[in-house]
């Protein structure tokens, strides 16, 4: 008995010492998820890009991460938890962990935070997002062009300034190529739960919406696609083994580069508090391939928009644009300020209904 | 604004597809609650049954396999939730609570390789000329088999509980567990034997969110079902037959509020969506104020622990 005693204890001895070199050497990187990992959307990309940085580091990093965290005083316990443990940078990877983020670094002033789609920086806080309305103006364009309804239905989460911005977008780009189009939107108040995504898709399409969007997590919205026959966009992730024929493109979120540098910046000693917003041209967004369903020339035109968009000689938010009261938002020629497009909470002209407060 | 384009008829059928999963996994909590059990779990049994009737239903084909392991896996996962508690006489609130961690955790292990599949079509009811005919056509005689079994399901556990030797017997261990073993009625046979049953309806309901309502399999794809169906439980008083008022309402207000907005009504969504929750907690409200009632009603032994002293 005292034998065994001994040896449990040389072995937490030296797991601990070990602990404690390998903690001064490596820099060790936590992520929180607001999803499961394998929700093949939002959260999967986001580990994906993790998993980019223990490849590009090697031994040289050690990676944590916690799915499914809520978005509410439990996301504080997970991080405190995390710089408790010897994190040197924690990435948090939903808007609304906003302010639990700085709770948790004004105490840990030494531990690095990144938080992403979010707008208040620290000293250790960091911001970045991508700018997904770029990929909005392009899959809309495509929308536009080929819905035979006239009518894009859009399945919401939050109503938060990305969601309201990705609507704004979508529906710029669809009504500039078909004026007729409509554009119905249903807000199901999660990021995830596929079972409230899939009715709101039924109820969609049961209303005559031939062309699904989506601003949710998780590809049950591109399985109804699928099943009833019309078309749909893979959302964060490429998705198309969920709807091989109701897939026409996708918008991919790419943070692998982002991540890779950041945590090199940490190495470095060269980390400071930014913020980062990064749309396609930089790579951050992607544009799934096109499907053979949509037309040639339509293909023609949303690959001309893309490279316009990249190439900066395009922006999405172009006026002459009014808001949705009928005032005037941008005038001829003008494009957003990066600052109205963070903070957006109107519809434009000719979006209907109302944001839920 | 347009509400023609919402159509009374397509709007039930979608509730009703909205509503079985937490029909069928309710009925299966209060078959365990009236012989006097808690089990938290449900969440985790529906998503262990989610994954098992998905990974059977695509391996053989057959839809129909796959409910029948949705259940078998349910039923084995309370297997576990009935051995800590009947034989270990473990707390059943934190049991309930681990066995739902457990479940969720290790149905994204099973399901690891199964993301991205199509399960295959389950079948809906087609009888020739009846089932076309306007609006009694679709409402009636036209949804999924399943939709039709879980009724069958109700009105078998209403006429089990109420009509019936045995379940006199399973209702008598829930009121007075003493008294039902000093009758020598075995008290944990037949807990286990509920609990067995609430797991596999809890796996069913799993299988019908996984292979009917969104036929996909992804991690975690209850997303907090189980908790409904158990508020259910308590929102249906221990009724069978409220159970399914319950569960169409919470369904309901889930999918006509989904549907308003779709036609563009301003409604205040976040409203709605909290009003299932709120009609639960104002049913236990006014359950709890009238005694007499709630006494009527509640197991008298719910969540205690049975030790057989003499």
């Amino acid at each position: 008995m005292n034998l065994l005693k001994t040896i449990l204890a040389g072995a937490a001895l030296a797991v601990g010492l070990t602990g404690a070199v390998s903690a001064a050497e490596k820099v060790k990187v936590g992520f929180i998820y607001v999803g499961p990992t394998g929700d093949f959307g939002w959260s999967y990309e986001h580990d994906q890009g993790r998993k980019a940085i223990e490849e590009a580091f090697g031994d040289k990093v050690e990676t944590v991460f916690v799915e499914s965290v809520p978005e509410s005083a439990d996301s504080e316990r997970v991080m405190t938890q995390m710089a408790l443990s010897g994190t040197d940078l924690i990435f948090a990877t939903s808007f609304n962990y906003m302010d639990h983020v700085l709770n948790v670094a004004k105490k840990f002033p030494n531990v690095k935070f990144e938080h992403a789609t979010g707008f208040k920086r620290s000293d250790n806080v960091s911001t970045y997002s991508a700018r997904f309305y770029e990929g909005r103006t392009v899959i809309g364009h495509i929308a536009g062009n080929m819905t035979k309804t006239n009518t894009i239905g859009y399945i919401a989460s939050y109503p938060i300034p990305e969601v309201i911005r990705g609507i704004n977008a979508a529906y710029i780009a669809a009504k500039k190529v078909n004026p007729d189009v409509k554009m119905k939107i249903v807000w199901v108040f999660s990021w995830f739960d596929p079972g409230k995504e899939a009715d709101a898709a039924t109820a969609l399409i049961d209303q005559g919406a031939d062309i699904i969007m989506q601003h949710t997590d998780s590809p049950a919205a591109m399985t109804i696609a699928e099943e009833k026959g019309i078309f749909a966009f893979g959302q964060a992730s490429d998705m198309t083994q969920f709807g091989p024929n109701a897939r026409l493109s996708s918008i991919i979120d790419n943070w692998g580069p982002y991540y890779v540098a950041r945590v090199q910046a940490v190495m470095d000693g060269t980390w400071t508090s930014t913020d980062t917003w990064d749309g396609i041209k930089p790579g951050m967004v992607k544009i799934g391939e096109f499907s053979d369903k949509i037309p040639a020339d339509v293909q023609a035109s949303a690959t001309a928009i893309k490279d316009a968009l990249s190439a900066g000689t395009m922006h999405s938010f172009t006026g002459p644009l009014n808001k949705q009261d009928g005032s005037v938002w941008l005038k001829d020629g003008e494009t957003a300020d990066d600052g109205t497009l963070a903070g957006m909470n109107f519809y434009v002209e000719g979006i209907e209904g109302k944001i839920p407060q | 604004m347009d509400f023609s384009a919402l159509s009374p008829v397509s709007l039930i059928v979608s509730l009703m597809v909205a509503a079985t999963p937490i029909l069928l996994a309710a009925i299966g909590e209060l078959v365990v609650e009236k012989s006097g059990v808690l089990n938290l779990g449900v969440e985790g049994m529906m998503i262990i049954g989610a994954i098992c009737g998905f990974i059977v239903a695509v391996e053989t084909g057959s839809p129909w396999l796959g409910f029948l392991a949705a259940m078998a896996g349910g039923a084995a996962i309370s297997f576990i939730f009935a051995v800590l508690t009947q034989y270990m006489l473990t707390n059943q609130v934190a049991t309930g609570l681990a066995l739902t961690l457990f479940g969720l955790g290790f149905a994204a292990l099973l399901g690891h390789s199964y993301a991205g599949i199509k399960p295959p079509k389950f079948g809906s009811l087609d009888i020739p000329f009846i089932s076309d005919i306007p609006v009694i056509g679709p409402l009636l005689f036209s949804h999924d088999y399943m939709i039709y079994i879980s009724l069958m399901i109700i009105a078998g556990v209403w006429y089990f509980l109420t009509r019936t030797r045995g379940g006199l017997v399973l209702r008598a261990a829930g009121e007075n567990h003493d008294a039902a073993h000093a009758l020598g009625y075995k008290v944990i046979r037949i807990r286990i034997m509920a609990i067995l049953f609430g797991g596999a309806m809890a796996g069913l309901g799993g299988a019908y969110l996984s292979l009917v309502r969104v036929p996909q399999w992804t991690e975690g794809m209850t997303a907090g079902a189980g908790w409904i169906a158990l508020a259910l439980v308590v929102f249906a008083s221990w009724k069978p037959w409220r159970i399914i008022l319950g569960a169409y309402l919470f369904g309901g207000i889930t999918v006509l509020q989904l549907n308003l907005q779709a036609a563009g009504a301003n409604i205040p969504v976040a409203y709605l969506s909290m009003a299932p929750y709120l009609v639960t907690i104002i049913v236990l409200v006014i359950m709890s104020s009238d005694k007499k009632r709630a006494s009527l009603n509640a197991p008298a032994c719910l969540g205690r622990i049975f030790h057989a002293s003499s």
